[in-house]
């Protein structure tokens, strides 16, 4: 389509970047769209506030950690690709293929997908959810209506759940453990595909 | 002494044992000897006198008490068969019920038929439809586990539909071309009666597939599948029925007719749904009120969903679906506002009727062979299943081609044959052949053979096949992973990772969806429908207090607290269990390590402690649910008692309150309950991790079974009201006032207990006659 490639070609390094994420071409634009709608103003970056727009997500309990999983390394601003590598997590694992295994883990797998979540959790990055950490997330998707006391015997017993080396904190190695059945697996397909 | 028999004139239909036994009394004494119950019947008094009699002192009048007699006879025949079967092993292990138990029905039938008896229809369409199907729907929808199947739905909507159309036509009009071949003397069937028979044949038969797989243990997605599909095209087969019953008299359907039938479909599925759903709200509007009659709580769940069906009939909608709806609808409001007892009652109820059901209907499969007059014909038999098999493997694999490019979770070859092979037809479908007219219908004796060989076919051979076949193919079985709470908790952190993700994305996706509805419920729709403050309770905690219950039971179960003879090996494994640090969770841990033998050992002392002490209850009470140790409920009531005593020593910390002592009946209710304190002590370990250290012999541990016992008794009544009282406010977990040490909490309860008098209202309206039971003795020293 004549519009697609006009979009694609006002993206620096586009092949690159559909190569690393393994979008494609119509993925790209969509997503690309989507960030021009976001930055309001214009400047090619996305800064917390684009995000903090979206009503939807300002009602969702962990929105904040979501848009904080954005800006992670720090800056303040994020670009175009920076916005698609991270959404590239979500794109649906093709895992009947047999994986070439010298090759480094796609960027979509099941493994990346977890550990994105786990970063998620881990807000001090020192690889391990401490109960602290699980706390807070309890006590955000719990919205309040329930007692410190009762969100930490939960929190102990998921620790205690799933800390194999009973050092008091989820590694992501336990965190990996967890059967998490099929909600990984389902559906992110319509992220990219609508 | 004289007895007089009443002759009474051969009704229609007998059994043979009864017919045996009313023969053996009048062999016995003469006919005739009549005695009219007063002489009205002489208009002339004055001529007439009676010839002296002696008065019957015992007489027989079996006409009176036929129809149920004979309806409870033909259920007593079911269970005891269902017994019977359990209790030759090896054979229940390589023949699914099912085929026993049309095998037990071919035997009837033939005994009946033996007699020299009219073999009574008893797959009589109405009888089928009305009574025997629904219970086995409900229990169905009741308890269909929402979530892969609203995962799958997509799927199992394909599969119901357009594999029911496909193998439909395909069926029916390939057994037309083949009638029509000379040499098969079939020439006069028309194409319609075939397509008609063809819907009749194509619908896999949700009764059979329960049966069959509920003893092969497959996976949750296949089960899923199969079953859904078995459930879903219900609608389809009613408006194929109906349209080619209805049009082949007329002798063709042309476009618009088929196009009407599109519509009909449309509003047969969907009107059947409706139906359900509003029927499921009424009955959870219902239940919000119910809290002063727990009794009959669970008669509303069931005459409301009845109703549903019975309207959805009414109306040539889709009754099945209406039922699912009714059930799915029904539950999650329902459950939040029921009593315990109620809850276990619904459950056990809905699993006794579905089974009686399902083991009547398969009876009465064998007796309806032998009974109906058959008309055999090769070819069309023939013919008929081998095309069922053909067009059900074509459909299905077909359809996954398709069906996979939009799946992310792919349909293995694997799974593509299990769903094929799992297509098994029932009673549905002679019912639905012994409905026809016989004048429309020539050929009906025809269908109806070839109906019950397709039957046959499916239930005994793919039934007996299909659990050697899962094995060798290792198809993935069902895993009996317990759901953590770090799965729970896991679940719901990517469910709203992902919603959010698809926000920033700007599309509307699956889980946009889902947190749409989610909102939409817990706003509006639970506030009406729960009953007091329960709808504020988020999800994860009421998952949470389950599985603190579930884990206390285990304890319970692996050794705890009962006055033992051999104390010492278990007082060893005892200390198995209580590693310093270590929770509740412990208890999982260690239990793989009991053997099979010291549990079995453990169990037989628990039931025989909790046997003496029953007897020493004393009013029977048919409203008192009385538990038996070794069923779900006795672990329920455990779990609760367990709970309670944890949460008393998590909250130990807080209280600083000093004790008043007070006597409401709460609070008595309440020490009682919290008193296997005396056999179990918590103490407050460092950094807050709960453990619960068993203790063996407890000051008070004859009592302390006692205790046990008369949780049992008065259904955990008051583990229920506490529990109850905790759930309701959702936040705050007081504890119940404890026998010993714990004093505050005996204030906090009491001070509770005035602020929080609607929240006790709950507590307090269990059934009456326990509340009685319970003042009447004070069975602590």
């Amino acid at each position: 389509m004549g519009s697609t490639n006009s979009t694609l070609s006002k993206i620096p390094n586009v092949e690159e970047l559909m190569r690393e994420t393994g979008f494609s071409p119509a993925h790209i634009v969509r997503l690309y769209d989507r960030f021009e709608s976001l930055d309001k103003e214009k400047t090619g970056h996305l800064r917390p506030e684009d995000f903090g727009a979206i009503n939807r997500l300002a009602m969702n309990p962990i929105g904040d950690r979501i848009i904080g999983a954005f800006f992670s390394s720090g800056q303040d601003t994020v670009d175009f690709h920076s916005f698609v590598r991270i959404l590239a997590h979500f794109r649906p694992a093709e895992n009947n293929r047999p994986r070439d295994p010298s090759l480094p883990e796609p960027v979509n797998s099941r493994i990346s997908k977890l550990k994105f979540a786990f970063q998620l959790y881990d807000l001090d990055k020192d690889g391990k959810i401490s109960r602290a950490e699980l706390l807070q997330v309890l006590r955000s998707m719990m919205e309040m209506q329930v007692t410190e006391e009762q969100l930490e015997s939960i929190a102990d017993r998921t620790i205690q759940e799933a800390d194999l080396d009973r050092d008091d904190a989820i590694s992501f190695e336990e965190f990996r453990k967890v059967p998490l059945g099929d909600t990984l697996t389902l559906t992110q397909q319509r992220v990219a595909s609508k | 002494m004289l007895v007089g028999a009443t002759s009474h004139s051969p009704t229609g239909s007998r059994g043979f044992m009864e017919r045996g036994f009313l023969l053996l009394v009048v062999l016995m004494f003469l006919e005739g000897t009549v005695f009219p119950l007063g002489a009205a019947s002489s208009p002339d008094i004055n001529n007439y006198t009676f010839p002296k009699k002696a008065f019957p002192v015992l007489s027989l009048d079996y006409g009176h008490i036929q129809m149920p007699f004979e309806i409870s006879l033909w259920v007593l025949l079911a269970s005891l068969m269902k017994l019977g079967f359990h209790l030759i092993p090896r054979l229940s292990g390589i023949v699914p019920e099912s085929c026993l138990l049309i095998v037990v029905g071919l035997l009837v039938g033939g005994l009946i038929k033996l007699a020299g008896e009219e073999v009574p229809p008893v797959l009589d369409s109405k009888l089928f439809f009305l009574c025997l199907l629904p219970p086995i729907i409900l229990d169905a929808g009741y308890f269909l586990p929402i979530r892969p199947f609203m995962e799958n739905i997509g799927t199992i909507l394909m599969f119901a539909v357009i594999g029911t159309l496909w193998n439909a036509f395909f069926v029916g009009g390939l057994l037309f071309a083949v009638c029509q071949i000379e040499g098969t003397h079939l020439s006069q069937v028309e194409l319609l009666p075939c397509l008609l028979f063809g819907s009749i044949i194509s619908a896999v038969d949700p009764v059979a597939v329960l049966a069959v797989f509920e003893e092969i243990h497959i996976n949750e997605l296949l089960h899923i599948l199969v079953f859904g599909e078995s459930l879903l095209n219900d609608a389809v087969t009613v408006v194929l029925y109906h349209l080619f019953e209805e049009y082949s008299g007329a002798g063709e359907v042309t476009l618009m007719d088929a196009f009407l039938g599109v519509i009909c479909f449309l509003i047969v599925s969907l009107g059947g749904v409706a139906v359900g759903a509003i029927y499921g709200i009424l009955a959870a509007f219902t239940s919000r009120f119910t809290s002063h009659t727990r009794v009959i709580e669970p008669l509303f769940v069931f005459v409301y969903s009845y109703m549903a069906y019975l309207s959805a009939e009414m109306f040539h909608l889709s009754g099945i679906m209406a039922l699912i709806a009714c059930g799915a609808v029904t539950r999650p409001y329902v459950e939040a506002n029921i009593s315990h007892k109620s809850h276990t009652t619904i459950k056990y109820f809905l699993k006794m009727w579905s089974s009686v059901s399902e083991t009547l209907i398969f009876i009465f499969l064998g007796v309806a062979t032998v009974a109906g007059p058959h008309a055999w014909n090769w070819t069309f038999v023939s013919v008929t299943v081998i095309l069922c098999l053909v067009s059900r493997v074509i459909g299905v694999v077909g359809l996954t081609f398709i069906i996979n490019k939009f799946r992310i979770v792919k349909l293995t070859t694997k799974d593509q044959f299990i769903v094929a092979y799992g297509g098994l037809r029932g009673a549905i479908a002679f019912s639905l052949g012994y409905l026809l007219d016989k004048d429309h219908f020539p050929m009906r004796t025809m269908f109806l053979t070839a109906i019950i060989t397709e039957i046959f076919f499916t239930v005994f051979v793919q039934g007996m096949t299909i659990k050697p076949l899962v094995d060798l193919l290792a198809v993935k079985k069902k895993q009996e992973a317990k759901r953590s709470i770090n799965e729970e908790i896991h679940t719901q952190f990517l469910d709203h990772l992902l919603t959010g993700i698809e926000d920033i994305c700007g599309h509307y996706g699956h889980h946009h969806w889902k947190d749409k509805l989610n909102r939409f419920n817990k706003k509006y729709i639970k506030k009406c429908l729960i009953a007091g403050e329960r709808y504020k309770e988020p999800q994860l905690i009421a998952f949470y207090h389950k599985m603190e219950f579930k884990q206390a039971i285990e304890l319970v179960e692996s050794g705890g607290g009962v006055k033992m003879p051999a104390a010492m090996p278990l007082q060893v494994s005892m200390q198995n269990i209580q590693p310093k640090k270590q929770p509740p969770m412990a208890a999982d841990r260690a239990l793989p390590q009991f053997t099979k033998n010291r549990e079995e050992e453990i169990r037989k002392i628990l039931r025989s402690n909790l046997q003496k002490t029953r007897q020493r209850l004393r009013s029977y009470n048919r409203h008192t649910l009385v538990a038996d140790p070794y069923e779900d409920g006795w672990s329920e009531y455990m779990l609760k008692k367990q709970r309670m005593i944890e949460l008393e020593k998590k909250v130990s910390n807080y209280l600083t309150v000093p004790a008043a002592p007070s006597d409401s009946p709460t609070m008595r209710r309440a020490r009682l309950a919290s008193d296997p304190n005396a056999f179990y002590t918590i103490k407050a370990p460092p950094g807050n991790v709960p453990t619960i250290q068993v203790e063996l012999a407890s000051p008070q541990s004859p009592d302390s079974v006692n205790l046990v016992d008369e949780f049992s008794k008065k259904g955990g009544s008051s583990q229920k009201n506490t529990d109850d009282r905790k759930e309701e406010q959702g936040r705050m977990m007081k504890p119940p006032s404890a026998g010993k040490g714990g004093k505050g909490e005996e204030e906090e309860e009491e001070e509770e207990g005035e602020n929080k008098n609607p929240g006790l209202l709950r507590c307090l309206s269990d059934p009456g006659p326990s509340n009685e039971d319970e003042e009447d003795e004070p069975f602590l020293p």
